[in-house]
């Protein structure tokens, strides 16, 4: 049999419920006659766990190394978890706790809801919690600080957990109760997906980045494009892409409806890993990234294969992630506000660009721009390069890290009628504020450039 | 499991953010979300609702954020079940993992706003009071439905 990077990964973390389902059929077995149906039950789990291969639309448990939550997730699965009456987590050191979405708390209740990631934390002697002044935006937080490494099998109670793929790991969003279950034992089922090969040939424009590579795609396939499937991304264009530009591909992936996104590993990825795991004191083991691959016969349900050397800028139009244009097509969109951040665009990468834009450069009068720093690293590391002067000096705000716009949380609601150009990840109805807002999603340099003119621009625009 | 209800229609990638939306996210209350299901594109659909009705929609049904808010806001509102072409696959999840009922069908556009159903979870049969139509669907595996007729994975694990 051949598999996939993701099948790969998902089939290594399946050994213990194996052992786990078999020890079931055997206790089972011993209580036959009172529990003849369990045993049924017990040996069909041990059958399927037992399976040495895995098939897309298969149901199976597996174990997980990193589960996460956030001020918004969390709160409801320690909830579930204290009301099944559980009370200790599985491993404190394999769960991770990031206020991020409402924080710093912005009202009341976002307090409370902080307090009881910080309380529980506290009550777990939980490592990897995150207070406001530590923490960042999950998404760039978590591989910044060396806890995702590829191979890893990873759930987190955000949608946007996806972006680990970039690392080369199995990453996805799941629910509360999903989050609580984990904090129990460590393990949680999914239905194996399909996976959906994207291989992006040719040679990147100037200004053209990972966020319009996804953009593009989506444009394409559509927002259920990759329903409950994975999305592997490769071809020359992605081994030349830079971890930032990765992050903010497989980040997106589930704006197509899919698991996961994932890349495989290769220099890039052992270089950055290489960097963090320094910075954090950690060892990683080169050799099993390496060997992280797809085989090369492995089954894809579709490949699609892209030539994108013409393609410019691309830029997301109201009501969704799917409804993408070339930059070149939109013609006077005027805009009130800017905002450039988020789990997908709040790198240092992406604040260099809009910084080298706006340097010397005032934005349009009455327009808003807010720049928001995904982590304190990041943060600091504006600071001293120079970055968050720029921004300032152009009559921007440069924030403390919060995913706060991006949901209509703080930090920069839409009144009825704004229009935003955001560089975050969705453009629903109401996403950002009022229903009647509306919000476009393109890259950091597009975001730059467009709130200097005051309409949606192409970044050529300005020099 | 049999669901009698009335139908409230909508229409394709009806998302997580219309379902309810994130400055509601404070609280964990059920009933409380429920009151603002729908909000931001059905302004009244929590007063439309009565207990037991029906939700049919289009492809991609719960598409967008993790939020496990979004089908307790349904259910806090009184939705006993929800039939749709397609569901995004955290929703899906979701909904089986809190325990409300779900079932996918291509032959939702065949069902009308306002019409009757009486639905058969385990064997996956819609029958449409109103037009005298029964559709049949493929019913989940019987893991999940162990899970959804448990009332959810904490009860599931709970009893193993």
């Amino acid at each position: 049999m051949t598999y996939t990077i993701a099948e790969k990964i998902l089939m290594a973390h399946t050994g213990r419920a194996y052992r786990q389902a078999g020890r079931a059929y055997r206790q089972a077995g011993r209580a036959y006659r009172q529990a003849g149906r369990a045993y049924r039950q017990a040996g069909r789990a041990y059958r399927q766990a037992g399976k040495k291969d895995i098939k897309p639309g298969e149901f199976i448990e597996a174990k997980i190394d990193l589960a996460l939550g956030n001020d918004i997730t969390a709160p409801l699965a320690i909830e579930e978890f204290k009301k099944a009456g559980f009370k200790k987590v599985f491993d404190h050191k394999k769960i991770v706790l990031v206020p991020d979405h409402f924080a710093p708390a912005k009202d009341l209740r976002s307090a409370n809801q902080c307090k009881i990631l910080a309380d529980f934390a506290r009550e777990q002697k939980i490592e990897n919690y995150f207070e406001v002044g530590c923490m960042g935006i999950e998404h760039a937080l978590l591989p910044e600080k060396g806890l995702v490494s590829p191979g890893d099998l990873v759930i987190g109670a955000d949608s946007h957990t996806c972006t680990y793929g970039a690392l080369g790991s199995f990453a996805t969003g799941v629910g509360s109760t999903d989050l609580a279950r984990a904090f129990i034992d460590g393990k949680c089922w999914f239905k194996v997906g399909s996976t959906i090969k994207f291989i992006y040939k040719g040679k990147l424009n100037k200004w053209v980045g990972g966020k319009d590579l996804i953009l593009y795609t989506i444009g394409n396939i559509g927002v259920d494009g990759a329903l409950y499937k994975v999305m592997e991304f490769g071809g020359p264009v992605i081994r030349h892409l830079i971890m930032d530009d990765r992050f903010a591909m497989c980040n997106m992936a589930i704006e197509a409806g899919a698991v996961t996104g994932i890349i495989e590993p290769d220099e890039i990825t052992l270089d950055y890993i290489s960097e963090v795991s320094r910075s954090q004191g950690l060892k990683v083991s080169k050799k099993k990234i390496a060997q992280l691959k797809s085989d090369k016969d492995a089954c894809y349900e579709r490949t699609y294969e892209w030539d994108i050397s013409d393609l410019e800028p691309q830029v997301a139009c109201p009501h969704l992630p799917s409804n993408v244009k070339p930059v070149s097509k939109l013609k006077d969109i005027r805009i009130d506000q800017v905002v450039i951040g988020s789990c997908t665009n709040g790198r240092i990468s992406d604040l260099r660009i809009a910084a080298k834009i706006l340097k010397g450069k005032k934005i349009k009068p009455g327009l808003r721009l807010i720049v928001i720093p995904a982590t304190q690293k990041i943060y600091l590391e504006a600071v001293k390069e120079g970055l968050a002067e720029i921004f300032v000096e152009a009559s921007g705000v440069f924030s403390t890290p919060t995913c706060g716009p991006c949901l209509g949380g703080h930090m920069g609601i839409l009144a009825e009628g704004e229009v935003c150009l955001a560089t975050t990840n969705r453009n629903f109805i109401g996403r950002m504020g009022h229903p009647k807002s509306f919000v476009y999603l393109s890259s950091p340099a597009v975001a730059a450039v467009s709130a200097i003119t005051g309409r949606i621009s192409h970044p050529d625009e300005v020099r | 499991m049999i669901i009698k209800g009335k139908v409230h229609k909508f229409g394709n990638d009806i998302n997580t953010d219309d379902i309810i939306a994130a400055k509601y996210l404070v609280t964990t209350d059920e009933k409380e979300l429920g009151k603002h299901c729908m909000e931001n594109i059905a302004p009244d659909f929590s007063k439309k609702v009565n207990k037991g009705d029906i939700i049919i929609a289009g492809k991609n049904f719960g598409c967008g954020s993790s939020r496990e808010h979004a089908p307790r806001a349904l259910k806090g509102c009184g939705i006993a079940a929800v039939i749709a072409g397609s569901f995004a696959g955290i929703f899906f999840r979701n909904a089986i993992n809190i325990g409300l009922p779900f079932l996918e069908s291509q032959e939702v556009d065949k069902i009308n706003d306002g019409d009757l159903l009486e639905i058969d979870i385990s064997r996956g049969i819609i029958k449409n009071l109103s037009t005298n139509q029964e559709y049949k669907t493929q019913p989940f595996p019987q893991f999940l439905q162990e899970i959804i007729a448990g009332d959810g994975l904490m009860n599931w694990i709970k009893k193993r």
